[in-house]
């Protein structure tokens, strides 16, 4: 008994001796967790992706080499990277343009229970589940779905099929078209950009956007000149959201779209069915090193000092 | 880096060889049941009259031998394959793309066919089929088979098309319409088979004597009526639901599908037919087979037995489209399928049914063929429009 309290006694000395072996006690389970099993399979995954498979048998062989990173730039593969990269884009842009008059008018005029109902609002989506959102805006596009039923109902229908002629962007219906794919994408990553817009914009003092008119600023040049470069940080940390969720997405263009595939899809079917681990380890290196970048611009513009 | 990856590698192989030589032996005699079978199965194949109360196979078996039967739903192959290698199940009911890969990797061992006494009333031409009996050994239980079929809007076609050309080739629809946009095909880089199917028929010169054994020239034929499929196919389908709400929603007129889907949507009400064409079919045939290192091989064994012997065939094959792998089950009434049902499933289509398998490089009707992964990638390319 006493030899125990002594060994707790000499144990609790030898921690106040050295606060760095306290430290480094506290700190083994985290790192230990982000070293070897968060990046640790992440490393195992980059590796991967510089063995190559072998032409002729399908076995991998575990030689270095950067020939699965050159078979990304054949033209099916580079398609892939450059669809999906377009659709991650359009994808921000619209959901920056969307969210932010929503974001500003529920930091600048919502008060009260309306603030409440606004917040809920934008939340609620994300309460559901992804997969009957997507599926219900699959009925919603769909050619005997209520949106192509409203266009004829206004005798608009030419209209909705001028548009859907459109090589691309068109398709045979709303829901087999890439413009299909971008509503659906639009509507489920929203609530991530108007969050951060509308704390951001909840951070620019009232009294700046009076001085700007005072001093004779039109409304738009208020806007262009003081509030969205206040708002920038936040439309950026948004972005990051609906770019990378965009990028690594490969239910919804499953479901609605023409079947052409975005890099979740390819890495899903490459490791999945085709058993060739180094391509798919390099497709999913992709969104690895776009989002890099695109995180060290971020940074450079200030989109963290926000959060 | 490059020599501990080799030594690693080598230990692995080590460790997969001296399972293997152990894993080798057949169960010869049967005892007393474990108390529970594990079993992976496809959706809608082990039903236990929760989903419908018609539809049980299970309840009669846990009370006759109190094995409690345990299942595991997989969704596609590659799923089957990899549960299959972490280990901890009895059974799996495989296709042929996925059961020689069992075999090959040594997943699953050999099948002793004088314990299960119902054997003998198994479908002679299952019996020995290539996708479970492998150099002399059976490695399966035939469970169940059914073709790819192409199913048709009956508003669209008053009667059945004679021929896959309606999904492969621009034309107008008997409705005075373009097939542009009304066409499905489905999205699994399995299809290249279907369309190595169709060119045996339309294009005898290829000399293809497989849909799934290509040539790189006969591959390249293939690949190239499927980019003509392509600017005919608005979204290629690969969730049987989702293609179910297509011919219910976006006015599809025709597409290669499952028995499946065709019986929902005519139980539904839905104007949609099925008919196999003149060029014949692809198709799937599924074998109940064991794992290696299976902990309760004597429950196995008498599910397997109840497997051909039960109701399960008869009413399996109403309940899910397909066909038994006993035939005896469409006449002698152990449950609901009927001869006219058997035969609207395809049981006697069976000699125009080209089964899945794997393609792989070394193929035996010719010196080398395309193999899998290059299906899978070319098939990626194809529906991106390339």
């Amino acid at each position: 008994m006493s030899r125990h309290t002594n060994a707790a006694v000499s144990l609790s000395d030898l921690l106040w001796r050295r606060p760095n072996l306290l430290l480094l006690i506290l700190i083994l389970p985290p790192a230990l967790w982000l070293g070897i099993i968060y990046l640790g399979s992440l490393f195992a995954l980059l590796a991967q992706s510089f063995f190559s498979i072998d032409e002729f048998s399908g076995v991998i062989q575990y030689e270095l080499t950067l020939k699965t990173y050159g078979e990304l730039f054949r033209p099916a593969n580079f398609d892939i990277i450059v669809r999906t990269v377009v659709m991650a884009g359009a994808v921000t842009i619209g959901a920056a343009v969307v969210g932010f008059p929503v974001a500003y008018y529920a930091a600048r005029y919502a008060r009260g229970k309306w603030k409440a109902i606004f917040y809920l609002g934008v939340m609620m989506p994300l309460w559901s589940s992804y997969l009957v959102k997507v599926y219900s805006w699959k009925l919603i596009l769909a050619k005997e779905g209520i949106l192509n039923w409203l266009f004829e109902t206004l005798h608009l229908g030419w209209l909705l099929n001028a548009y859907l002629a459109i090589p691309i962007i068109g398709g045979n219906s709303l829901s087999v078209s890439s413009t299909g794919t971008f509503l659906v994408f639009l509507y489920v990553w929203i609530p991530f950009m108007i969050l951060p817009i509308q704390a951001s914009l909840e951070r620019v003092p009232h009294t700046m956007l009076e001085a700007s008119g005072d001093l004779g600023a039109r409304p738009y040049q208020t806007f262009l000149h003081v509030l969205l470069p206040l708002a920038l940080p936040g439309v950026i940390a948004g972005s990051i959201f609906t770019f990378s969720l965009t990028l690594g997405d490969y239910i919804i263009p499953q479901i609605v779209g023409s079947s052409r595939r975005f890099i979740g899809q390819a890495v899903y079917a490459y490791q999945g069915t085709a058993g060739n681990i180094p391509l798919a380890a390099a497709f999913a290196v992709v969104p690895i090193v776009l989002m890099a970048f695109y995180l060290w611009i971020a940074k450079r513009k200030g989109a963290f000092d926000a959060l | 880096m490059k020599n501990a990856l080799k030594s690693s590698v080598a230990i692995l192989l080590g460790l997969t060889f001296a399972s293997q030589t152990l894993a080798q032996t057949m169960v010869t005699e049967l005892g007393q049941g474990e108390g529970q079978v594990n079993i992976v199965a496809w959706p809608g194949y082990l039903e236990r009259g929760e989903t419908s109360p018609d539809f049980d196979w299970i309840t009669s078996f846990e009370e006759a031998t109190s094995c409690k039967v345990n299942v595991k739903t997989a969704n596609t192959s590659d799923e089957m394959v990899a549960l299959m290698n972490e280990g901890g199940f009895d059974l799996v009911t495989a296709s042929g793309d996925a059961s020689l890969r069992m075999v090959a990797g040594k997943r699953v061992q050999p099948i002793n066919i004088d314990l299960i006494p119902s054997w003998s009333t198994v479908d002679d031409r299952l019996k020995e089929a290539p996708w479970h009996f492998v150099e002399g050994t059976h490695f399966g239980v035939p469970y169940m088979w059914g073709p790819n079929v192409l199913m048709y809007s009956t508003e669209v076609f008053p009667e059945a098309p004679t021929s896959w050309n309606i999904v492969f080739e621009p034309m107008n629809l008997p409705d005075g319409a373009p097939n542009e946009g009304r066409v499905q095909a489905y999205d699994g880089p399995i299809h290249i088979a279907d369309a190595a199917n169709y060119l045996m028929f339309h294009k005898p010169e290829l000399g293809i004597i497989s849909p799934y054994e290509l040539n790189e020239e006969q591959y390249t034929a293939a690949l190239e009526l499927l980019r003509g499929q392509r600017k005919l196919v608005g979204r290629y389908w690969h969730d049987a639901f989702i293609q179910i709400d297509d011919f219910k929603n976006e006015g599809m007129a025709a597409s290669g599908t499952w028995p499946f889907q065709v019986g929902l949507l005519q139980g539904d009400g839905a104007p949609v037919a099925s008919t196999i064409p003149q060029e014949g079919a692809t198709g799937w045939a599924d074998s109940t087979m064991m794992h290696v290192d299976a902990e309760n091989p004597n429950c196995s064994y008498m599910w397997m037995e109840h497997t051909l012997a039960s109701n399960l065939q008869s009413d399996l094959s109403v309940w899910f489209g397909a066909n038994p792998a006993v035939p005896a089950a469409c006449t002698d009434g152990r449950g609901m399928q009927t001869a006219e049902g058997c035969t609207k499933n395809g049981l006697d289509d069976f000699e125009r049914i080209k089964f899945w398998t794997t393609p792989v490089s070394s193929c035996e009707s010719q010196e080398s063929c395309v193999p899998y992964y290059r299906w899978v990638s070319d098939y990626i390319g194809v529906i991106g429009g390339r």
